[in-house]
């Protein structure tokens, strides 16, 4: 140990720290100032920033020593006198905080960007936080937010909400109100589950396999058991419960036993529990195993092979997932063309800024809680529970804030070998992931190889659609099956095909599962259907929106899968102010016709098009329930709860609103208490764009079951009609007195009624693919124009404008509905221009975010010009329909559409190849002659 | 973790820690590095970390008589805003202006940069333009200066032993009549963030417009940071004209040896990029002659 004296936010400190120990370390684990957030722990994403004497640097790579005698300021220092700094004040105003995560890195690099330039401009901006990382893709509202902070500062100008063009008719749904816990997230008091410390708490770690494909033939933890410090160490042998874990299929086994097999590099083959991280990670290395190497199998369509290596014993098919409707033969003979392409989507990673934590730990009356930032809490429940071979009701998932997922916190990955220790130990045990053990675990998106076929009329009609698709499922099932039926019904596109056939071929392979990602299967179809139907339009000679537009579904039309769209189709509405606004922009001049840049002979410029639809909800007979409470207090506030899941994109703050319009309250006095399988009732998986639809149902119907019984209170005990009791703001009219809500609770309470409503919301039926009848309850639609710049010499591309039209249903919550589609805008310029999963041979390439590269401030377009379309859907909570996937879905598909228009290049896989297009267009700059 | 962490006050305090001849001894400056390389297994564990920032010597930016002095220790920060460099070495703090963040360049020094002997650090190009040269302390006290050229040995190698003696300094002369300096580099979106190829040059324009003096470094082009003698050969003494600049392309291209590197670049590819940046570093130098 080495004395170190420093100054903190003002305080000298003088504390003993490990000699080369990280400044992170020290604030977060000796100081408890968790504010500071440690994401990638390797210099690529500035969560870490804080100020030394004055100047930003990443604490995660630190050595505190160098910070003797000196000034440090973090995120918890940065407000004075409990008044929020300018930059905390316009960050949750302008809805720049989503997860949260990233935020105190953003705010403490801004911070310091205002001290050095007191009127930064975008370019200012972009530059100063270019590696300061955001997977929420908050950029947009960061870049207003610091300025408006810097407004404040030099002129005093009031920061303000953000303005929309659309305007909410309710109370208070649509209208712009802050997130609730976007203070804490912006003064360093937001707690994620690494923020939290127990007494006695240990620390474990995983062995991996590392290989892709094995036998375990000997596992010796002897050496590491010895280990002073060492507090546990099980196999295999040591589950007592069930030996796998699945959300759907249980194939995925906790811990690889010796005769059994390894299927991915990140399988798990034993477990530690010590009193430091550093000492659980020296026993790793002192675990010997022996593998019987396999022959691996890397790719879904060599996985159909007859002679591929098997992954499981009953083969590689996950799942053939099939499509037919009219006849497909006959669709091709209508035909005057028929055109046929294959397009290649890669593995993708979820790069939340949280890695996954667990922490486990055994209460008071012997039960086992688990703290874990989950999208699927009573999942967690259920498999910790079976794992550990106990009753359901002896676990409890307990959810601090949760930094991301994006579908990447679906399956179980650290929760039961916290579980597992804590009970071996009798200690709190807590499993932190370094951002190379999440990138190498979790499960991925599907890469998939998709071939489509169209036939179509010499007028532009789509006569018959037929696609082939491969999904890479990797090890485990994970949702793989679920995922690649999206694929499925959505690789026709949002268009009316008399006559279609599809097949699907779900694979197991030895690179590391795929499951749930934003988009969900959706997004790789999009992508393929895109690309081809803007390459028909151009061979055939019609314009990409008009094409799109003849042959778009709207109400009336048959889906390929059979189903009778009767209301809110909002493509044709999308599709329509999506090209209005993009003649605006281009004053009329044909946006896709190739522009050359005065002064820049190398650089063409072009817009593209495309569109997407998504279903909201599981669908295809997949019961699709939640089930919410709403409480009333007596001191006048209301809670709502239900396990959902805030993963950033907005949950609390709808849940808040919709509770605050059904009772008529403030929307300051409704809590809303999510992710505690004890204290809130099951609101189901966060997936699918289902939250808003289905648990604002739930939420929504139990609030207003509630309002129902105040009512019926207050008028047996004012002898009234019910008829004639308003609520207003928190107070009930009665025969001209006012009675306060908590008053109205107190009654209820006398009358031997809880003033609670526990409310089970059922969405519309709906049915199998093969059955007849709805497959989806909604589906939202969106449609974006982007221009690109490409430099003919060096292949590089450049997104420049975004238009985005969004058919929502409605729009609920202003700005975290902002947040969704800049975000996904963003991800789609991610997933077009600089991220790809690598994996060789089973071996994961991109195996830390210097590998990975999420976009930064430095990618996002000049102008993201966003249109809410709101077309209502029947059942949803105010005619909402879901929104987190839809608005990542067409970005990509329009990017390289964008290229084609500028360069002539057509590709069919994405992200752009900068080297592979610099090559491309030298080779048609040399047969141009 | 590290046995001991050393921060060394002065160059004799740092000499001296060196002397006990620790071969686990491994020189900190920023370790933005440093550090990563050995928490991701590309560096053996050291048992001493020494760090060097903080000596005063070599945290210096000054002019000294005809040339100018950069201690090892500066940050990429400190070079960007020194208008002293902005003058003498624009390539420099253009090269050292494009690594990371701020948070980055705040704590990343110019002889980390250097001395962890990348093919292609940006700030190591750059100065490798200005022809400059390094100042090499060893532990017994003994001083040289070497050609910034002359230390690589491989990539990620130099030919002086790093736990035995210490990168202090730079110097290279002052920036005379005609004289100016450039650098660009072409990035890849995916990946790490090292550039797929960077350039820079620095050029003396006589009075008839014709090259005096001329120096380019470009990398990866070669196992080591690269000077294109050839390709200054040819250029120097010339006119500058499209017709040269075609050729010096031509010249330059056969004089680079490029190669094809897994998920970031082909050797086809890099080598369509060298008159791509060669035009756009003479372009930009030449523009600054004026």
């Amino acid at each position: 140990m080495v004395e170190l004296n420093f100054w903190v936010n003002g305080k000298q400190e003088t504390i003993g720290i490990e000699a080369g120990e990280m400044l992170s370390d020290v604030l977060r684990y000796r100081l408890n100032l968790t504010g500071t957030k440690v994401s990638c722990n390797e210099s690529e994403c500035g969560a870490c920033t804080v100020h030394v004497d004055g100047l930003p640097v990443l604490s995660c790579n630190y050595p505190a020593q160098k910070a003797e005698g000196k000034r440090i300021k973090t995120i918890e220092g940065l407000a004075s006198n409990g008044t929020l700094h300018p930059l905390q004040e316009a960050f949750v105003k302008h809805g720049a905080v989503q997860c949260g995560f990233c935020t105190p890195g953003q705010i403490m690099t801004a911070a310091a960007l205002l001290e050095e330039n007191k009127q930064p401009g975008v370019a200012d901006i972009k530059h100063a936080l270019t590696d300061t990382l955001c997977r929420c893709g908050a950029y947009p509202a960061i870049i207003n937010a610091i300025q408006a902070a810097a407004e404040n500062i030099n002129n005093g100008t009031a920061i303000e909400y953000p303005s929309f063009d659309f305007e909410g008719e309710l109370d208070v749904v649509g209208q712009v109100v802050e997130r609730p816990e976007a203070i804490a997230k912006v003064n360093g008091e937001a707690l994620f589950t690494d923020d939290l410390s127990f007494s006695g708490m240990l620390h474990g770690a995983t062995l991996r396999a590392g290989i892709p494909h094995a036998i375990v033939k000997k596992i010796n933890i002897k050496k590491a058991s010895q280990l002073a410090g060492v507090q546990a160490v099980l196999t295999a042998d040591d589950v007592p419960g069930r030996m796998n874990h699945g959300l759907v299929i249980q194939d995925w086994p906790v811990l690889i036993g010796t005769g059994e097999k390894v299927r991915y590099v990140g399988d798990a083959i034993a477990i530690v529990a010590a009193d430091s991280q550093a000492i659980a990670e020296k026993a790793l290395e002192l675990i010997e195993v022996d593998y019987e190497i396999l022959p691996v199998v890397d790719d879904p369509v060599m996985a159909m092979e007859p002679d591929a290596p098997r992954v499981h014993d009953e083969g590689n098919l996950l799942k053939h997932i099939k499509v037919d409707k009219g006849d497909i033969q006959v669709g091709f003979q209508q035909a005057d063309l028929i055109f046929e392409e294959t397009f290649f989507t890669p593995s993708y990673e979820h790069a939340f800024m949280e890695p996954e934590c667990s922490i486990a730990r055994i209460t008071e009356d012997g039960r086992i809680e688990v703290y874990v930032g989950s999208q699927i809490p009573y999942a967690d429940r259920e498999q910790v529970a079976a794992g550990l071979d106990l009753p359901q009701d002896q676990v409890r998932i307990r959810g601090p804030l949760i930094g991301g997922g994006f579908g990447g916190k679906e399956d179980i990955v650290g929760q039961i070998h916290a579980a597992l220790l804590a009970r071996a130990t009798g200690k709190p045990v807590k499993i932190l992931y370094g951002r190379h053990e999440s990138m190498l675990v979790h499960p991925k998106r599907h890469a998939t190889q998709i071939k489509v076929k169209l036939g179509l009329k010499k007028d532009g009609t789509l006569t018959a659609a037929q696609t082939e698709l491969f999904g890479d499922t990797g090890a485990y099932a994970s949702l793989g099956a679920k995922v690649m039926g999206r694929a499925t019904t959505h690789s026709t596109g949002p268009y009316i095909v008399p006559n279609v056939k599809i097949d699907c071929y779900a694979m197991y392979t030895n690179n590391p599962p795929s499951g749930a990602f934003r988009g969900f299967g959706a997004l790789q179809a999009a992508f393929a259907i895109e690309c081809m139907v803007d390459s028909v339009a151009a061979q055939m000679g019609f314009d990409a929106v008009e094409f799109r537009r003849k042959n778009a579904l709207r109400a009336g039309s048959i889906t390929n899968t059979g189903q009778h769209l009767t209301e809110s189709v909002g493509l044709l509405e999308c599709i329509d102010r999506t090209r209005d606004e993009l003649m605006q922009v281009t004053g009329g001049k044909d946006p896709f016709k190739m522009q050359i840049i005065a002064g820049d002979p190398h650089k063409r410029r072009a817009w593209g098009f495309a569109v997407a639809f998504k279903n909201t909800g599981l669908g295809e007979g997949a019961p699709d329930k939640a089930s919410a409470e709403v409480e009333l207090y007596s001191d006048g506030t209301a809670e709502a709860r239900i396990s959902s899941a805030e993963i950033g994109q907005g949950l609390v703050t709808v849940l808040q609103m919709v509770t605050a319009e059904e009772l008529s309250l403030p929307i300051n006095q409704v809590r809303v208490l999510l992710s505690d399988t004890d204290l809130t009732p099951d609101g189901g998986p966060t997936t699918g764009s289902r939250q808003t639809y289905i648990s604002g149902n739930a939420v929504k119907h139990a609030a207003g079951t509630l309002r129902e019984a105040m009512k019926a209170t207050l008028s047996e005990r004012y002898d009234v009609v019910p008829e004639e009791i308003r609520f207003i703001e928190g107070l009930a009219q009665v025969n001209g007195s006012k009675v306060p809500y908590g008053k109205v609770a107190d009654y209820m309470k006398e009358e031997g009624r809880q003033p609670k409503v526990l409310y089970e919301y059922w969405a519309p039926e709906t049915y199998p693919l093969g059955e007849s009848g709805d497959k989806h309850f909604a589906y939202s639609f969106a449609s974006q124009a982007v221009e690109v710049e490409v430099d003919l010499e060096t292949g590089e591309v450049r997104v420049l404008q975004v238009i985005g039209a969004t058919d929502v249903g409605r729009a609920i919550n202003p700005l975290g509905l902002q947040g969704q589609i800049d975000g996904g805008i963003i991800m789609g310029i991610g997933h077009a221009l600089t991220e790809e999963f690598i994996v060789e041979e089973g071996q994961v390439f991109t195996d830390y975010l210097a590998r990975y590269r999420m976009p930064s401030m430095k990618h996002i377009p000049e102008n993201i010009k966003s249109i809410i379309v709101e077309d209502p859907t029947r059942d949803g909570p105010y005619g909402a329909k879901g929104v987190g996937e839809i608005s990542t879905m067409p970005t990509a598909p329009a990017i390289i559409n964008a290229v084609y228009n500028a360069c002539g290049i057509r590709l069919n896989s994405i992200p752009v190849d900068q080297d592979d297009l610099a090559l491309k267009l030298r080779e048609s700059a040399n047969e141009a002659g | 973790m590290v046995d001991k962490y050393v921060i060394a006050s002065s160059l004799q305090e740092a000499i001296e820690t060196m002397s006990i001849g620790n071969p686990s001894l491994a020189v900190i400056a920023g370790g933005t590095d440093l550090l990563l390389d050995i928490q991701q297994g590309r560096h053996p564990q050291p048992d001493i970390l020494l760090d060097v920032s903080e000596i005063e010597e070599m945290r210096a930016i000054r002019l000294d008589g005809d040339t100018i002095y950069l201690g090892g220790a500066v940050t990429h920060a400190e070079i960007v805003h020194s208008p002293l460099l902005m003058e003498h070495a624009q390539c420099v703090v253009e090269g050292c202006g494009l690594i990371g963040g701020p948070q980055v360049r705040n704590v990343a020094t110019i002889g980390g940069n250097v001395a962890h002997a990348l093919p292609a650090g940006d700030g190591t190009i750059a100065l490798l333009a200005m022809d400059a040269e390094v100042n090499i302390v060893s532990q017994d006290g003994s001083t040289r200066w070497e050609r910034l050229v002359e230390i690589f040995a491989g990539p990620g190698k130099v030919n002086f032993d790093r736990s035995q003696e210490l990168l202090v300094g730079f110097r290279f002369p002052v920036r005379g009549n005609g004289e100016a300096s450039a650098f660009h580099r072409i990035m890849r979106p995916q990946g790490v963030a090292i550039a797929i190829l960077n350039m820079a040059a620095w050029v003396k324009i006589d009075a008839a417009g014709s090259f005096a003096d001329i120096h380019i470094a470009c990398g990866p082009a070669g196992p080591k940071p690269f000077r294109a003698y050839q390709t200054e050969d040819f250029i120097r003494g010339k006119r500058f004209d499209e017709k040269l600049t075609t050729q010096a392309c031509e010249v330059m291209g056969g004089e680079v040896s490029l190669r094809t590197s897994r998920h970031r670049a082909t050797r086809e590819y890099r080598a369509q990029l060298v008159p791509v940046l060669l035009r756009k570093v003479l372009d930009t130098a030449i523009s600054r002659c004026q």
